[in-house]
């Protein structure tokens, strides 16, 4: 039997399915203030094109796609506004509630390089293939893969817990 | 440097937030801005009543849509977004009229409805029917399929009568509930018999007994 034909789902439900996802890309490629701005304004955007968008395309990478662009607006939004880099708090050295550590590693992942930090998010957050963050942010697919490579090695070497993402225990 | 505490790994996906508390905030956020620059076509919310939890959808033009839960929520959406546009958003702002008055119905304290209804998804003879349905029967009265018909001037479309009464797009507001058979007994209904019983039953306790109304209706009619 065929494959029934691609239903558009309720926009609500877009949101629902893919709402934490994009959340956590905009905060580890904006930080948590400015991830609430990327995110309401990916959304609306996202709602705006909704209609006329393939009922079969790719949701979720569709959805980043747009993110990325709007990080990119906030970025530059608050350059322009000048407003001096927040502080990456200073590194525990003794690893105290899982939640602490969680904050450590959301930190230690806003101190990676641009690069590095936009193929981690990409990749590991939003589950792209290499080849689609390559796409999104305009460089080769090798690059990224090393950048996304490059980005995992700092964290784990911070956080030996670290899952390697593809599924093997470090 | 070393985990002493918990040396179990860490998926980078759980240690980046995105908490129920967070999105539930950027989410109303969402709907409140989607409403303003005009993008939010169908808006819906839930409300517990004594039939169980009703969803309610509304666009520009007004109430849309009453659902039963028997019907499924995700069903419900699907639909709307089918039929009228995929910009489907939980906006409970938009309902607070419509909301409001149903609760005041549920508690035997009103007995019309004052609130705009988009008729969309109900079209030609069953639109002619619940339309003059939605005027023509009162609270605490019942008519029958057969009167509804007349009413509706097809006295003999009794049948597609019960059909457009069976697939009332607004029911509790369009009161289809009051559409009885001619034997007295109550008729099919989209929220199942027991919520057609509790919504005449609770029309009665409000207005006194029931009355059945014969056609052409009238406020002033004598029961038959």
């Amino acid at each position: 039997m065929p494959d029934p034909p691609p239903v558009k789902l309720p926009f609500e439900t877009v949101v629902a399915t893919h709402g934490a996802t994009v959340l956590r890309v905009c905060r580890a490629v904006l930080g948590p203030v400015d991830a609430d701005d990327a995110w309401s304004e990916t959304f609306l955007s996202a709602l705006r094109a909704y209609p006329a968008l393939p009922a079969d395309a790719n949701l979720e990478a569709w959805l980043v796609t747009i993110a990325h662009r709007k990080a990119i607006d906030v970025t530059r939004a608050t350059a322009r506004r000048a407003i001096p880099v927040a502080e990456i708090p200073e590194r525990r050295h003794t690893a105290a509630s899982a939640n602490d550590r969680d904050l450590d590693l959301v930190a230690a992942v806003a101190a990676l390089p641009p690069r590095q930090r936009e193929a981690v998010a990409y990749r590991y957050l939003a589950g792209l293939t290499h080849a689609e963050v390559a796409e999104l942010v305009g460089r080769r697919p090798d690059a990224v893969r090393r950048a996304a490579a490059d980005g995992m090695a700092t964290l784990r070497r911070t956080y030996p817990g670290l899952a390697d993402e593809d599924g093997a225990t470090p | 440097m070393t985990h002493a505490v918990d040396p179990a790994r860490v998926s980078l996906r759980d240690a980046v937030p995105a908490s129920t508390d967070d999105l539930t905030r950027l989410r109303a956020s969402l709907a409140a801005r989607a409403s303003t620059e005009d993008l939010l076509d169908v808006a819906y919310r839930d409300l517990d009543t004594p039939v169980g939890r009703l969803l309610l959808a509304a666009t520009d033009g007004g109430l849309v849509r009453v659902a039963f839960d028997g019907e499924g929520e995700d069903r419900v959406l699907q639909e709307l977004s089918d039929r009228i546009s995929p910009r489907v958003l939980h906006a409970p702002a938009r309902l607070d009229a419509v909301a409001r008055q149903l609760d005041e119905y549920f508690a035997g304290r009103r007995r019309t409805f004052d609130v705009p209804l988009d008729w969309q998804l109900s079209s030609g003879f069953r639109r002619s029917v619940l339309t003059h349905l939605a005027t023509g029967v009162d609270y605490g009265h019942t008519a029958t399929y057969a009167a509804l018909a007349t009413l509706a001037g097809s006295p003999r479309a009794v049948r597609a009568v019960g059909t457009a009464c069976a697939t009332n797009p607004i029911p509790v507001v369009v009161p289809c509930h009051r559409v009885v058979r001619s034997d007295g007994t109550m008729g099919r209904y989209r929220g199942g018999s027991e919520a057609k019983r509790t919504l005449l039953d609770l029309e009665t306790a409000a207005a006194g007994p029931v009355r059945v109304q014969a056609a052409p209706v009238g406020r002033d009619d004598p029961p038959v």
